[in-house]
């Protein structure tokens, strides 16, 4: 399988402003994602969540500043993947959802089929595998979705709210995938503003209001020791705006 | 065609006639509809995903273009292919395959607008994930075409519908010659003038079912797809 062999950590933000329609999605953030433990990104809605993944993604480009993989500026999106917050289902089975996506990785015809098996039993859903995959529900949708995100063997994964809208079940069981992709070697990125799921993951917290990082800081400082008062109010369960 | 009979008569009998001419029928709009298909498909897609100036020009232009009137498709295929067009020497005027060329004509606006119309809203669902994915140009033209399946049957169900239900450019550019390109279409046309009217209407019960068989066939296989692939 073709590779890129250049690394796409650290992930850098020097200075990043976004705008669209006179709105600012993100103010001048700058901050560093490193390898190790997952990276949670928590705030309110409309803090700038999604935007920060789609530029990590390089999905769009920034109004102003740098957003650097591994030094470089220009990089191909071949080491990264995203989840977004409501899943895209091909309209085809399971399996075929899977393969897609192996396919556009350059993954070899020959073992896409094996190696489809393989990432939907990591999943969970090899007995689904010939169902319509518009027909799951929504948490196996985004089962789906993350199969399909690994079957690119990411270096970094970017994941933007998947479980927001799953009960409890579901919701353990993405983490479980979740946990095991990140012990296998993969960045983690995730945007969350369940404060029980960045206790249960996070390596990190990158903290943004109104699209500005106010803190970032590892797991355990910013629990015990919030530098800002918007963390504090937020770590309590005030409602933060 | 024995002018005493009816057609359910000539129906029962078997005669050749008659099924010669509704095997033309079913040839020339089947053969139109699957070259509108081969150019109206790819180019419906390619004009959902691409944007350059005088595009919205072309969309409305296309979709204008739906109801174009049969016998102007039928006066201008006349025109080039006459003996002193400049296709005229390919002598195809009074042929099925001009009458091909020009329902071609007719149902490819059709084909081509539902389909733009059809990937244009796939493709707004799909465009994240797709760049995401690092799908290429080419490459996304032949996912959103085959996830648009069920709804590109419509479309080329509609160019059937309009293809074996006109008159105006197979008369014109066909020439509506018997036992060479008489069309169920200008068969009814020709014996209703002659004041034939239980044929001429039974010609119409024929052409009506098998445009419903057709259509029933193609509801069949999308009900089928759609539950084997949602």
């Amino acid at each position: 399988m073709m590779r890129a062999l250049l690394s796409d950590l650290p992930l850098v933000f020097d200075r990043v402003s976004l705008r669209a329609g006179g709105t600012t999605m993100l103010n001048r953030v700058s901050l560093t994602i490193r390898p190790g433990a997952p990276t949670l990104v928590v705030g309110p809605n409309g803090s700038g969540k999604t935007s920060l993944l789609r530029l990590c993604m390089g999905l769009d480009a920034p109004s102003e500043g740098t957003v650097s993989w591994g030094g470089r500026t220009q990089s191909r999106q071949t080491r990264r993947a995203i989840l977004f917050q409501e899943p895209m289902m091909l309209r085809r089975s399971v399996a075929a959802n899977i393969a897609y996506g192996l396919a556009q990785a350059g993954y070899p015809r020959n073992r896409r089929a094996a190696r489809t098996e393989e990432l939907l039993d990591r999943v969970g859903l090899l007995e689904l595998a010939d169902r319509p995959a518009r027909r799951l529900s929504g948490g196996e949708q985004q089962r789906v979705a993350i199969a399909r995100a690994l079957a690119r063997e990411p270096e970094i994964l970017l994941l933007d709210e998947p479980t927001a809208s799953l009960d409890p079940a579901a919701t353990r069981h993405f983490e479980a995938i979740v946990l095991a992709a990140a012990q296998s070697g993969t960045k983690v990125v995730m945007a969350s503003h369940d404060l029980g799921q960045v206790r249960r993951l996070a390596g990190d917290v990158v903290f943004m209001v109104r699209g500005c990082v106010c803190e970032q800081a590892s797991a355990g400082d910013f629990f015990e020791h919030p530098t800002t008062p918007e963390a504090a109010a937020f770590i309590r369960g005030d409602l933060v705006l | 065609m024995p002018e005493s009979l009816s057609a359910w008569e000539l129906i029962a009998s078997g005669d050749a006639t008659l099924f010669a001419i509704v095997r033309l029928s079913l040839v020339v709009s089947l053969s139109a509809v699957a070259i509108a298909g081969l150019i109206g498909l790819p180019l419906g897609a390619v004009l959902a995903l691409t944007r350059f100036p005088g595009r919205t020009a072309l969309v409305v232009t296309l979709n204008g273009f739906m109801g174009l009137p049969p016998v102007v498709v039928g006066l201008t295929v006349y025109l080039l292919l006459s003996r002193s067009g400049p296709l005229g020497e390919l002598g195809l005027l009074f042929t099925p395959i001009a009458m091909i060329i020009a329902q071609s004509l007719l149902v490819l606006p059709i084909v081509a607008a539902l389909t733009r119309q059809t990937i244009e809203d796939l493709w707004s669902e799909y465009r994240d994930e797709l760049t995401a994915m690092g799908v290429g140009p080419s490459g996304r033209v032949a996912t959103l075409l085959w996830d648009g399946r069920f709804s590109l049957i419509t479309a080329m169900l509609a160019g059937f519908g309009r293809a074996a239900a006109e008159v105006g450019t197979v008369m014109i550019v066909g020439g509506n010659i018997e036992g060479f390109t008489r069309t169920m279409t200008t068969a009814i046309a020709l014996e209703t003038s002659k004041g034939n009217l239980p044929l001429a209407m039974g010609l119409g019960l024929v052409l009506i079912s098998l445009i419903l068989v057709i259509n029933a066939a193609a509801w069949g296989v999308r009900v089928w797809s759609e539950q084997r692939a949602g």
